[in-house]
């Protein structure tokens, strides 16, 4: 996918090593002695041996069993070849499922990432205008609550906004009708077909926003106060300074951030889970990850599901892929890269 | 020239004075955007803590009224009836150990592909990266039949090794990084003095990692803590539960006549913990936070 990270906290201090595939510097092929045998043969294997068995191994296992009619109770199991897949294609639960998966994925991220790079722009860099650049006073407080839902797991938060969004004694709706919009007397957020995707689209970005938020404020406090300072006495007001400074500067950021959150949404399944068990009303939240699991755990068609597995995957690495082509076409002209190495 | 170095600093500071009306405009602006916000995150937790010390009646009959008396009972009740507090000590158990052996495991794989030359080590890390990006769900089946094939499927152990299995790829990505950064000279002077590949790594060369495995300790704590899914699929065993599913089962489960203060409880107590970690370790987060980029 990429190159390691050698970080803007890491290269700071030591000497950055842009290539690490190429041939290492210098003393790095050192003479096999037996120690060192057995020293590399230990570290490597124990790692190694629990990642091939628990990772490795159960994924070359998915791509098979998607391929046979599996149930996973009885050791039988016929190879179907393609069929499994020909059948995604005509079940109108995955469809739906998929279509939800889709749209999480095109608005999740935006929203997310657009109200985080506001809030890390706004405690970074939009500060008084004379002096040093600097965020706004108070910015930390921001930052530290901003991040707070980060640490609160994520089937707490589905069931802590479940309790939200309550019909009858949730906070939302007695604070809607407490300021006089008895509309929402008893409405069901959840449980109406045109409320409950966006409800739930809105606590998964509730969630996230400040992860992201501490990601872009580390990234932006690491582009050189200089250009900052250049931009100013060019005359450059906030705005313009966000737009056409500090967003180029932390494009890779950006970048990273969507696909993680596309990696998210596209599975989304502790969220969904907790909001709403059952996929919502005519299935207007369930997920492909939801209906994976019923079809493995609830009606024992485990080649079916493992099929859904794999399509997940082909889907998230289609968007990953998607994400990268993007991103290098429009910032093609970007010379950020050759300024780095 | 020089007068205008030596008035940067005095301007500095006193910029709070030299406000122009654009700025106060910008900074009232933000500011109320930004309690607005800070209000929608902090309001649910608040009323969570509030609803706590509520009975399920008060809760139900509405959402602000303060509870007729402050008591803990909801918290005991969640404690002991819903089995808190048995999901709270294998919970702690399971990410305690889970954490140790991957910081582990993940510390000497990323040393020796960090600072080893040989065959096969591009294809250990990029196997490790792709690990990182694959859908759990897409081996969330043959994964309960692995557990099942080497007996360890509704165990805690084997919940153990498939945490480490899964967070090994983050942790291996991150330290691999960190262990490169490190100077070789230390390493010769280690071996010049005869200390050998093992003393150089666990007295000399992990000490120099510490801060790089403290940031990746606590990033590998809070996604393990909130680990869902894996348990749900693999640990189906009630007295094995960790806290996460014994949360979403206890309010499934219940059905009509779920035990709201009792649920609410719930939630402070498996926030608590991960809140406390959060704010002792949160400037820490903010510096780990920055590596996490594929770049």
């Amino acid at each position: 996918m990429s190159e390691p990270s050698t970080t803007m906290a890491w290269t700071a201090g030591g000497p950055s090593e842009e290539n690490p595939w190429g041939v290492a510097p210098g003393r790095r092929r050192r003479k096999l002695t037996l120690d060192r045998a057995l020293f590399m043969t230990v570290f490597l294997g124990l790692p190694v041996a629990v990642f091939v068995i628990f990772v490795v191994v159960p994924i070359g296992q998915a791509l098979f069993y998607s391929l046979t009619d599996w149930t996973g109770f009885s050791p039988v199991m016929n190879f179907v070849g393609l069929d499994n897949y020909a059948k995604l294609l005509d079940d109108e639960t995955f469809l739906k499922a998929l279509r939800n998966n889709v749209l999480l994925t095109i608005v999740v991220p935006l929203v997310t990432l657009v109200a985080a790079l506001a809030i890390a722009v706004v405690v970074t860099t939009a500060g008084p205008s004379t002096g040093q650049v600097r965020g706004l006073n108070g910015s930390g407080f921001y930052r530290v609550v901003s991040f707070f839902p980060y640490a609160v797991p994520a089937v707490v938060i589905g069931l802590l906004w479940a309790q939200v969004y309550d019909p009858a004694a949730g906070l939302l709706n007695g604070m809607l009708t407490g300021i006089g919009l008895d509309g929402f007397k008893d409405y069901a957020w959840l449980g109406e077909v045109r409320a409950a995707m966006p409800a739930s689209m809105f606590v998964i970005i509730w969630a996230s926003i400040g992860f992201y938020t501490v990601l872009f404020v580390a990234a932006i406090k690491g582009v050189p106060a200089e250009i900052y300072e250049a931009a100013r006495i060019d005359g450059a007001g906030r705005f313009r300074t966000a737009i056409s400074i500090t967003l180029p500067s932390i494009r890779d950021n950006v970048q990273t951030a969507y696909i993680y959150l596309g990696i998210l949404t596209l599975d989304a399944y502790v969220f969904m889970a907790a909001l709403a068990p059952g996929g919502g009303p005519a299935n207007s939240t369930l997920t492909m990850s939801q209906h994976l699991m019923n079809t493995a755990f609830k009606k024992s068609q485990f080649g079916y599901a493992t099929s859904m597995g794999v399509v997940l995957a082909l889907v998230t690495l289609l968007f990953a892929a998607l994400v990268f082509a993007v991103f290098h076409f429009a910032g093609g002209r970007d010379t950020k890269g050759d300024v780095r190495r | 020239m020089s007068a205008v170095t030596l008035d940067k600093p005095v301007a500095a500071r006193s910029e709070g004075v030299r406000r122009t009306p654009g700025d106060a405009l910008v900074a009232g602006t933000s500011h109320t955007m930004l309690i607005i916000w800070s209000v929608i995150v902090i309001v649910p937790f608040c009323w969570v803590v509030l609803s706590s010390f509520k009975t399920s009646k008060e809760i139900l009959s509405s959402p602000f009224s303060l509870p007729a008396e402050w008591s803990f009972e909801n918290y005991t009740s969640a404690w002991t009836k819903a089995g808190i507090g048995t999901y709270f000590f294998n919970t702690v158990i399971v990410v305690g150990t889970a954490l140790v052996l991957v910081m582990l495991l993940g510390a000497m794989c990323a040393y020796v592909l960090a600072r080893f030359e040989f065959l096969g080590r591009r294809v250990i890390y990029y196997t490790m990266l792709a690990g990182l990006t694959f859908p759990v769900f897409l081996v969330i089946v043959p994964l309960f039949f692995v557990l099942q094939g080497i007996g360890l499927l509704n165990t805690l152990p084997g919940l153990i090794l498939t945490y480490v299995a899964y967070a090994l790829p983050f942790t291996v990505f991150f330290l691999y990084a960190f262990f490169k950064t490190l100077p070789d000279d230390v390493y010769e002077a280690a071996m010049m003095d005869g200390a050998g590949e093992w003393r150089t790594f666990f007295q000399i060369m992990l000490p120099m990692a510490a801060p790089g495995m403290a940031g990746v300790a606590i990033f590998n704590f809070l996604g393990l803590w909130n680990q869902f899914l894996l348990p749900v699929a693999l640990n189906t065993d009630r007295d094995n539960y960790v806290l996460t599913q014994g949360m979403a089962s206890f309010s499934s489960q219940a059905g009509y006549n779920v035990d709201f203060g009792a649920l609410f409880a719930g939630v402070v107590l498996t926030v608590l913990p991960v809140l406390v970690v959060y704010l002792i370790f949160q400037r820490r987060i903010a510096g780990t936070v920055s590596t996490g980029t594929f770049r």
